[in-house]
């Protein structure tokens, strides 16, 4: 669940053509790229997508920051395999945006002067070799929470994509959680690195969520027509449900006094995060934002010449085939 | 025998492990989404292949240690790879060019090594021969692509052969530990590499408007032991980090 807060546009179209939009989406049918669609449709989910693939771009970032030091061998390996994965999400993603006319060049440059923005997860640094396993365990927990009903959303390409999408990202979820577990098994030093990586990472992963239902503003049309499944507060809810239970099964304790089995309502009781905190990741505050953004706009920028040469070479190519035939 | 054995293992398991090391440095931060996958697709099989190489050293070593001992409990005078897989990645030319040198010698060296008289390395080497083959064609043509592309990447291309080029000879020196296993027919003699690889190289420079810099100079050392380049030391800092920090813990 990458996308947070994104922002509905109101639609001025039409309204017979609006009901009769409104007419195939509520008979579940899917919305090609071909297809009429309102304005604020297609724009709404470029910003959603958009959000999402970048998220999974700079999603890299983080883990990419301990292939370098992965304990072993094998760690190494699946750490690897999966940041490759996430690339992978990005581009599948970023084809999804393209069908609504928005080339991936043009959303990179949204994303690197601001006017895009990826998940505030990605803004909290990971410090030790169990912030590994807690953001396959959490991160890629709550992703699912919200991804897998995304494989029923009304934009055709987009419940594609995530359907590929879950499949990589339940491993990744495993993966991490195994990597909790033995930690939670292992000496006194792992056992305290994974709690603290608990400690470190259970707000912001349900911050991951968006702001409160009272006071998420976008969410009505959004939800109208598929291109959001679920309400922030609802999913949350189930997040904490499934993951309460998965610490105790560690031995981990949830930094969170207030979390308790309520009965009545079938779920747990939990603390809302810190709203301020939130708030402030989002505008540009969180303790990494600077740096992601600065490693980003460098592998972008540094790099152009490598891009520019490739479609030299590519022209190039394509005069001499010319010439040929 | 079975120390020439172990040598040779050592010597092919590490420069699949310090080079897949240093691929895995360019997670994230790519020219294009399309690289970040297919580096980290290159490393994630160097690794691979390291995990096979290394876990046979171990058995024929037979001192109780595990391929993951040998990759993290080693120092720097204990490694056996070449000295171009540990130079540091510079910019993305730099790192595709030294891809390129390795993955040309690679690949001669895998398509002799699924002949070899012992039938494990044969088995490694006919598994490796597939994604080094792919690896080599990805980094020549990318390669070719640079060096043809602008008057810029030309530029920074030829800068990277002729940094790397004096790395790329230590692959075909035959030292005594090399030899005992030519005699053996466990590997070809690495002599006997070269002049299919030049001719290789030759084809590819030419089609990227790039020369290797004069003379025959070769720095070597590092499949030896002798005397790696300050780089690895550093590298191991960060590989080694979490089995130093915290002997003994399974992970």
């Amino acid at each position: 669940m990458y996308a947070q807060m994104v922002k509905s546009e109101a639609t001025k179209e039409d309204p017979a053509m609006l009901a009769a939009f409104q007419a195939r989406i509520d008979a579940g049918e899917k919305i090609e790229p071909k297809d009429w669609m309102p304005e604020g449709y297609r724009k709404t989910l470029i910003r959603q997508i958009g959000q999402h693939a970048h998220s999974e771009i700079v999603g890299q970032l983080p883990e990419g920051n301990w292939i370098s030091r992965a304990p072993t061998l094998e760690r190494k390996a699946i750490l690897l395999a999966k940041v490759q994965d996430e690339a992978g999400h990005g581009l599948y993603l970023y084809c999804a945006a393209e069908t609504l006319g928005v080339s991936r060049d043009e959303l990179t440059e949204m994303l690197l002067d601001g006017r895009m923005k990826y998940s505030s997860i990605f803004n909290y640094p990971t410090l030790t070799w169990a912030d590994m396993g807690a953001v396959g365990w959490l991160v890629d927990g709550a992703a699912i929470m919200n991804q897998v009903p995304l494989q029923r959303t009304s934009f055709g390409p987009y419940a594609r994509a995530m359907v590929r999408i879950c499949k990589e990202e339940s491993f990744h979820q495993r993966q991490g959680f195994d990597i909790m577990m033995k930690m939670a098994n292992g000496t006194p030093a792992q056992k305290r690195m994974a709690q603290d990586a608990l400690n470190r990472f259970w707000y912001p992963s349900l911050m991951m969520f968006g702001p409160s239902d009272k006071d998420s503003v976008h969410s009505s049309q959004s939800m109208a027509w598929k291109i959001k499944m679920n309400t922030n507060d609802e999913l949350r809810q189930k997040f904490v449900d499934l993951t309460a239970p998965q610490a105790e099964f560690l031995g981990l304790s949830i930094p969170d006094e207030k979390l308790e089995w309520n009965e009545d309502k079938g779920g747990y009781d939990f603390s809302e995060p810190d709203w301020n905190e939130f708030y402030d990741v989002i505008q540009g505050n969180g303790p990494c934002n600077t740096d992601r953004i600065e490693a980003r706009k460098a592998a972008w920028n540094d790099n152009a010449w490598v891009r520019d040469g490739m479609l030299a070479h590519a022209e190039k190519k394509r005069i001499q085939k010319e010439a040929a035939q | 025998m079975s120390h020439a054995l172990f040598e040779t293992l050592l010597r092919l398991g590490d420069n699949t492990l310090i080079l897949g090391h240093r691929v895995g440095e360019w997670c994230g931060i790519a020219p294009v989404l399309e690289e970040d996958i297919a580096l980290a697709n290159m490393a994630l099989d160097l690794i691979g292949q390291t995990q096979m190489w290394l876990a046979l050293a171990a058995e024929i070593e037979g001192k109780g240690r595990s391929a993951d001992d040998l990759a993290m409990l080693r120092d720097a005078w204990d490694f056996r790879n070449v000295l171009l897989v540990e130079q540091p990645n510079g910019d993305f030319g730099q790192t595709l060019m030294r891809q390129f040198l390795f993955d040309q010698f690679h690949l001669l060296q895998l398509q002799a090594l699924t002949d070899s008289s012992d039938q494990r390395i044969a088995a490694i080497a006919a598994k490796a021969v597939k994604e080094v083959t792919y690896h080599l064609e990805r980094s020549s043509d990318t390669v070719i692509a640079l060096g043809d592309g602008t008057s810029e990447s030309n530029s920074r291309m030829q800068t990277a052969l002729n940094k790397l080029w004096p790395y790329a000879g230590e692959m075909f020196v035959t030292d005594p530990i090399d030899l005992e296993s030519v005699e053996a027919g466990i590997i070809p003699d690495p002599s006997t590499l070269r002049d299919a690889y030049m001719d290789a190289a030759e084809k590819v420079f030419k089609l990227a408007h790039l020369a290797p810099p004069e003379g025959n100079f070769a720095h070597s050392g590092g499949k030896t032991g002798f005397r790696h380049s300050e780089h690895l030391g550093h590298l191991l800092t960060q590989m080694q980090w979490m089995q130093r920090a915290y002997p003994g813990a399974q992970w």
